[in-house]
């Protein structure tokens, strides 16, 4: 019977194959985590393959993602590495520790601007981040200091220097880590810049951050997806819109896009690692400190990630748009990095 | 036979009235086999610009630029331990003398920052093709070799004109530089007409005595300049003015590297290839060195997992409904639920394959060894419900005919009415396949969404599959991915024409007429 042989060693192979693999110990490293941190860690994760041993393999699972599977638990089957693109949070830490992940190595490696962009062709636009705030929150205090709907329609009914243009705003979705990062930056910052609110902040924290973590849906603000490359052939096409994205992408389409002064920093290179451009964020990657040893190469990766050649002034991240450290704050990242010291529960 | 008409009417075909609604009935017919042409025409319109667009894109992912240049095998550089062995040569140093042979080619760049300029013409793995050269034949150390040194990416976008465009016009008269390094002063120039000499503007520059200066200002007939690449003296001499039409501001290549570049272009030693990297090797950060093999072999173990489970399941399922099964209420449940599954959005299955084969089974994440056993779920509905068809199709008398010189019953479906179905069978299996090899969303949630630069070997090795690579590429800031997701495509859509000729062949090899 043919059809019945061929069944059986279908299986057969099937079976060798699955057993195989349940026996396999791991001797490639693995890392999950942020899309904004994985070009850079890609980037390492290949040097370290070129240097000899297998290629680490790199996952984009957004950081919240990354977090749950790296604090899932010790051994091969979790990763041993998670890219960040903000600080891991106390309650993922409490997870970690709770699932037996109690030795976790910080690495900050170097910042990441958020840049607000239009067209070549459009306006040259001088933002601060209270008018951004009033073009994107849901709801903003009327003259009676109740909250209301967001009443602009236009960028120079909030400030009469701006165009007279409709707020059309592209922006990343709710699940990425730099729509966090730009509410954390930029909204945060701004509502406090309004008086009413400020108040608010005083008397009722929560409301406040309920005002400041809602972006108006009523059309003023779409959500362009994940795909920073899109937003940037949709501003091309319509000059009108403004873009929110990483500061990589601005570098690297400089021929068509432009970024839009925030608070009196213009979005450059060496604005964002002097600080002077305030919308910028620290990048992370966690090591768990439990996998050096047991995955091969774990301590050569930390070991490569803060180099000088990799992290440093001249590094080939920085070619791929990383923004340095300062110097002496790298200098601790590398002694903290060689020591192996794991985040306490009073980093928090 | 009666005759059906009523012998009440009389018709008569020839009458005005019935010409005329033969006439319109054939005009009916007319348009709608217009709007059929129309229907198809359009759907050809577009499938040829699509594809146009692809190829157009893809098209210079396809050859790859390189510098063909005579590099001296230095000792002291290439055989570090110096006593000529394998291990010696393949811990040598190759990038320097090859960046001592490009600083001789291209005088000027004295400084560090001019240096590392210069060396970022060169793709970081450039030179490994020189050292491979050296160990094939360890007698050329000390000698010069004639070799070839792979160019960066956006040295490679410049080479096939997609940097900016240089325009080149002889100048009036005769120029005088003040010197031949720095920031000199060229007098004697006619006023020149351009909009401005902003980093956003096109660059004006000038060459004379066989050096570049880029120009940054004009007043009164003297041009202020800084000299890109060294002048040989500073008489009065012919000059050129040339513009870089896309302004500095605007492309990843400084203004010095475009003249490097063009020197390098006009000296002749840089050549195009074919792109066979890209065939052979893994994903890599680095545009010039970004292979599809790796994603190739993860989507030719993710459908040879798939195969080898659904095909046999999903036909002896459909044998069983078919053939054997009682029709009642729990065969009509599992027909409709059948049914549904093959309507199951694809990232449902994604989750499935999270929750049973990584966490419950533990199974290897981002391998098409679970990549296989997700789409097998996914492409089963469709297998089952395309072999029952096949199978339904085959004349009773066939089955009769066996039954009746006295086949048992599972004689005659395996024997007689199976291999009548198979070529049915097969189409189906292979357009399900078909669809399996573009699905992205069930492999995200199971981990296939990764950087992977190792080819892998087996199917418990981690990989990624072809739709995937195309996601992951066009996510990438630098412009040379561009061109490679396009390939990508390119290489996923010749896979999919492949696998549906194949099922094309296998209906006209085995059909059989009755």
């Amino acid at each position: 019977m043919k059809f019945a042989t061929f069944t059986s060693a279908a299986a057969l192979v099937l079976s060798t194959v699955v057993l195989a693999s349940g026996a396999q110990a791991r001797d490639q490293i693995r890392v999950v985590g942020s899309s904004t941190v994985y070009p850079f860690t890609t980037a390492v994760a290949e040097q370290l393959g070129k240097a000899g041993g297998k290629t680490p393999v790199v996952e984009s699972t957004g950081t919240g993602g990354g977090m749950k599977l790296f604090c899932a638990g010790v051994g091969v089957d979790h990763p041993d590495a998670t890219n960040a693109s903000r600080r891991i949070k106390k309650s993922e830490f409490d997870d970690c520790q709770k699932n037996g992940v109690t030795d976790v190595v910080e690495l900050k490696i170097g910042f990441d601007g958020i840049v607000i962009a239009n067209s070549k062709s459009g306006p040259d636009l001088t933002l601060t981040k209270t008018q951004v705030f009033q073009a994107l929150a849901r709801e903003l205090p009327g003259a009676d200091g109740k909250l209301a709907p967001n009443p602009y329609k236009n960028w120079s009914d909030i400030d009469a220097s701006l165009p007279n243009e409709k707020i059309e705003v592209l922006g990343p979705p709710p699940t990425s880590g730099t729509r966090d990062a730009f509410l954390e930056l930029v909204m945060e910052t701004g509502a406090e810049g309004v008086p009413a609110l400020k108040d608010l902040k005083k008397a009722d924290s929560k409301a406040f951050d309920k005002v400041w973590k809602s972006i108006r849906e009523d059309g003023a603000y779409i959500d362009a997806g994940e795909n920073d490359n899109l937003i940037v052939q949709k501003l091309e096409a319509n000059p009108k819109a403004v873009g929110i994205f990483g500061y990589s992408f601005l570098e690297e389409n400089a021929s068509k896009i432009k970024g839009a002064t925030v608070d009196g920093g213009t979005p450059t290179f060496e604005n964002i690692a002097s600080g002077s451009y305030k919308v910028s964020r620290p990048l992370f990657v966690y090591i768990k400190k439990q996998h050096v040893g047991v995955v091969p190469g774990v301590d050569k990766f930390v070991e490569e990630y803060v180099s000088d050649k990799a992290i440093g002034e001249d590094g080939y991240l920085s070619s791929k748009g990383l923004i340095p450290l300062p110097a002496e704050e790298r200098t601790k990242v590398v002694e903290n990095a060689k020591a192996m010291k794991p985040l306490g529960a009073e980093a928090f | 036979m009666t005759d059906i008409s009523s012998p009440n009417r009389v018709f008569d075909v020839t009458s005005d009235a019935a010409r005329a609604r033969v006439r319109k009935r054939y005009r009916a017919e007319a348009r709608f086999r217009a709007y059929g042409i129309a229907a198809i025409g359009f759907a050809a319109l577009f499938l040829v610009a699509l594809i146009t667009d692809v190829v157009y894109r893809a098209a210079p992912a396809f050859t790859t630029s390189w510098l063909s240049i005579e590099v001296p095998a230095t000792p002291s550089d290439i055989d570090p331990k110096g006593d000529g062995s394998v291990e010696s040569i393949a811990s040598g140093n190759f990038d320097a003398p090859v960046r001592a042979r490009l600083a001789e080619l291209l005088p000027g760049a004295n400084d560090r920052v001019a240096r590392r300029q210069l060396n970022a013409l060169i793709s970081s793995s450039g030179t490994e093709g020189f050292r491979d050269q050296i160990l094939r034949d360890r007698d050329l150390v000390g000698k010069t070799v004639n070799t070839r040194v792979l160019l960066s990416d956006d040295a490679d976008l410049f080479v096939k004109g997609q940097a900016t465009d240089v325009v080149e016009r002889a100048g009036a008269g005769q120029l005088t530089p003040s010197g031949t390094e720095g920031t000199i002063t060229l007098s004697g120039a006619p006023p020149l007409r351009v909009s401005g000499f902003a980093s956003a503007d096109p660059s004006t520059l000038v060459r004379i005595s066989g050096g570049w200066v880029k120009i940054t200002g004009q007043q009164d007939g003297v041009l202020t300049g800084d000299v890109m690449m060294p002048l040989r003296d500073t008489a009065a001499a012919d000059w050129k003015l040339v513009t870089f039409e896309t302004s500095e501001g605007s492309r990843r290549l400084g203004d010095r590297e475009v003249v490097w570049l063009q020197t390098l272009t006009e000296q002749g030693v840089i050549e195009r290839s074919f792109n066979w990297r890209f065939f052979t090797n893994g994903d890599s950060r680095e545009a010039e060195l970004a292979g599809i093999l790796g994603a190739l072999s993860g989507s030719l173990f993710t459908m040879m997992i798939t195969l080898v489970l659904c095909l046999p399941t999903g036909v002896a399922a459909a044998i069983y409904l078919q053939e054997f099964a009682p029709k009642n209420k729990w065969t009509d449940l599992i027909e409709v639920n059948i049914n549904n599954l093959a309507a199951v959005p694809s990232i449902i299955f994604g989750l499935l394959g999270l929750a049973v084969f990584l966490n419950f089974f533990g199974l290897p994440r981002s391998t098409p060894l679970v990549g296989g056993l997700v789409l097998a779920l996914l492409v089963l509905p469709t297998i089952i419900i395309a072999s029952r068809a096949a199978l339904a199709a085959v004349p009773p008398s066939i089955r009769e005919g066996a039954l009746g010189v006295g086949a048992s019953h599972q004689q005659a479906i395996f024997h007689h009415v199976l291999p009548l179905a198979m070529p049915g069978i097969l189409t189906g299996t292979i357009i399900g396949m078909a669809h399996a090899l573009g699905e992205t969303a069930p492999l995200l949630l199971i981990g296939m969404v990764a950087f992977i630069v190792d080819v892998p070997s087996g199917p418990t090795d981690a990989a990624t599959a072809l739709p995937v690579q195309i996601y992951l590429w066009s996510d990438l800031p630098e412009a040379a991915f561009a061109a490679k997701t396009a390939a990508a495509i390119i290489v996923l859509l010749l896979f999919l024409f492949i696998m549906n000729g194949l099922a094309i062949f296998l209906r006209r090899r085995f059909e059989r007429r009755w």
